[in-house]
């Protein structure tokens, strides 16, 4: 089966400033894919040279098998787009936002008006069909907006950040309704700043920074190949430090705290060691996450 | 710069947004079909009969008679270039309602002339509201001035293609009012309107006809609405045909920079 999207090469310059730097990728049919990466690391950029509202610079991209800049409405037809920006219509009530977004794409209207009042009951908002979109929470324009991205039954779902600024409760919700899209055969890509969101979520993902793709694989081959399975967690003082160079343990300064990366069998050898040894104040043992192997690959300094 | 004159690729998706500002425009009918006929009411009462009392005549014309195709020509102005500056770029800008719809089959060219379309569409709904006050009032002749109508809709695209070129380069909302103050105030007053042309010195009436697209538009409203055909009603016609077309072009080729980066 050909690749959903396929990305050879492809850049993005805005001006004198690049934005995205020969990046390399394939989406495959049903995955949920994930793009992760700080900000300015050129994961927007790329989202909107999927969905053909930014023209690429270089290189080749096929979207369902088709190069946007040649068929940009063709590839549209088929897409549903959440962007990372609220943009619904407040002129219109959230039924009115569903039914004249469908016509955009020619769907007849009584098909519309059905998959309107369908879209409304699978994102929870059924009892809010004929309130203004500018009443709604947070998570509810979040919600429409994921409901609005699926009125043409699209075979691609892009989403950018959609669970930005969401409450958890609101968060579980989309993720649940993104796992249910999934089990129907949809193939959706996303990008998020969440790594526990990335690593619920995503089969496969990249991590991005200043244009490049750092490393691309599921969330427990990113986690084992960059992080280990295990951090042990000590406090940073001198004396630790020292200690752990006499003991020859290979060690990670992070801000006040120092990590051990470690495998799950030499886990607790080590951190038996270091409380018999260096006599640290706390010492904690957690399994090692996304969030470890992106801020060691993207480092630790603030973006922006 | 050859890119801002080529012909950009509009299909007829253009007519969805079009359609989607009409829904709107027609729910909200109370606050959208009062102004025009308040509004000629107002300069028909104020001016047409202030000042027309002392006035009275105008080259043997009653002097409201004078004004009247004016005040069409100055609505048809209005409603086009403000929805066009004002309301394309809220929708543009604060409501990102372009951003929305480029994500759907329509293109950004489908959605400029969507935009230009509707301004035009409003400049005829306003002539078509004001019409009817102004024949009861007997200062427009029927059946002729009914041609108000078709002129309405393209004296509307050129005053929308002139609007949206000032919001493709305008860099945020308050700087519209340049072009608000600046160019369409001094139109409204030096275009033949409320005073005949040819009391001003000559070159500035060579100014007027060359640079205020509303001097032709109140000239062939004028004709009609007396009426008092010429054969200049060509001139002035083909003078608004070709701005028009100029600048819905340049409009479309200008937004489509600034949004498609």
């Amino acid at each position: 089966m050909p690749d959903i999207i396929d990305a050879r090469d492809l850049k993005k310059n805005y001006g004198s400033t690049v934005a995205v730097d020969g990046i390399q990728f394939t989406v495959r049919k049903g995955e949920i894919f994930g793009f992760l990466g700080p900000n300015g690391a050129g994961k927007t950029t790329t989202m909107k040279m999927i969905t053909c509202v930014s023209p690429r610079t270089s290189g080749t991209l096929t979207v369902m098998g088709m190069d946007p800049e040649q068929f940009p409405a063709e590839i549209k037809q088929r897409l549903g787009v959440v962007p990372q920006e609220t943009n619904l219509d407040p002129e219109f009530t959230c039924y009115g936002n569903l039914y004249y977004y469908s016509r955009y794409f020619d769907i007849q209207k009584e098909q519309a008006e059905k998959r309107a009042d369908e879209l409304l009951g699978f994102v929870q908002l059924a009892e809010k069909r004929d309130v203004s979109v500018e009443k709604l929470s947070g998570g509810m324009k979040r919600r429409l907006i994921l409901a609005r991205a699926l009125v043409n039954s699209p075979d691609l779902l892009i989403l950018d950040e959609p669970t930005i600024g969401l409450d958890p409760q609101a968060r579980h919700l989309i993720w649940e309704k993104l796992r249910s899209l999934k089990a129907q055969g949809n193939t959706i890509v996303m990008t998020t700043h969440y790594l526990d969101e990335a690593a619920r979520l995503c089969d496969r993902l990249v991590i991005m920074d200043n244009g490049k793709i750092l490393v691309e694989g599921t969330p427990e081959e990113l986690v084992r190949q960059h992080a280990g399975h295990e951090i042990v967690e000590v406090e940073s003082s001198d004396e630790i430090v020292s200690c752990l160079r006499d003991l020859q343990i290979p060690f990670e300064k992070t801000g006040d705290m120092i990590q051990i990366a470690a495998s799950p069998d030499s886990a607790r050898g080590i951190a038996r060691t270091i409380l018999d040894r260096c006599k640290p104040q706390r010492m904690i043992t957690r399994p090692a996450t996304l969030e470890d192997v992106f801020l060691k690959l993207t480092g630790r300094n603030l973006r922006e | 710069m050859a890119n801002l004159i080529s012909f950009p690729r509009i299909t007829r998706r253009a007519g969805k947004v079009w359609y989607r500002n009409m829904v709107v425009f027609v729910r909200t009918w109370q606050v959208n079909f009062f102004p025009p006929l308040i509004e000629a009411l107002l300069y028909l009462f104020a001016i047409g009969l202030g000042i027309g009392s002392y006035v009275q005549q105008i080259d043997g014309i009653p002097y409201v008679n004078f004004i009247a195709p004016a005040i069409l020509a100055i609505s048809v102005m209005n409603s086009a270039f403000f929805e066009c500056t004002y309301g394309s770029y809220v929708r543009m800008y604060y409501q990102k309602s372009f951003d929305a719809m480029i994500a759907t089959p329509l293109s950004i060219e489908d959605v400029i002339a969507g935009e230009l379309l509707w301004g035009a569409t409003r400049s005829v709904i306003y002539v078509v509201i004001m019409l009817p006050v102004l024949a009861a009032f007997g200062v427009v002749s029927l059946p002729l001035a009914l041609l108000a109508i078709p002129l309405a809709f393209i004296g509307g695209l050129m005053f929308a293609g002139i609007a949206m070129c000032f919001t493709a380069i305008t860099p945020g909302i308050d700087t519209l009012n340049y072009p608000a103050f600046l160019f369409i105030t001094p139109m409204m007053l030096f275009s033949g309107t409320f005073f005949p042309l040819t009391l001003m010195p000559a070159f500035l009436q060579y100014i007027a006809l060359a640079v205020l697209p509303l001097t032709h538009l109140v000239a062939i409203m004028r004709m009609l609405t007396l009426p008092a055909l010429s054969w200049t009603i060509i001139l002035n016609l083909a003078w608004i045909a070709a701005v028009a077309a100029i600048f819905c072009v340049l409009s479309i080729n200008l937004m489509r920079r600034r949004l498609i980066v």
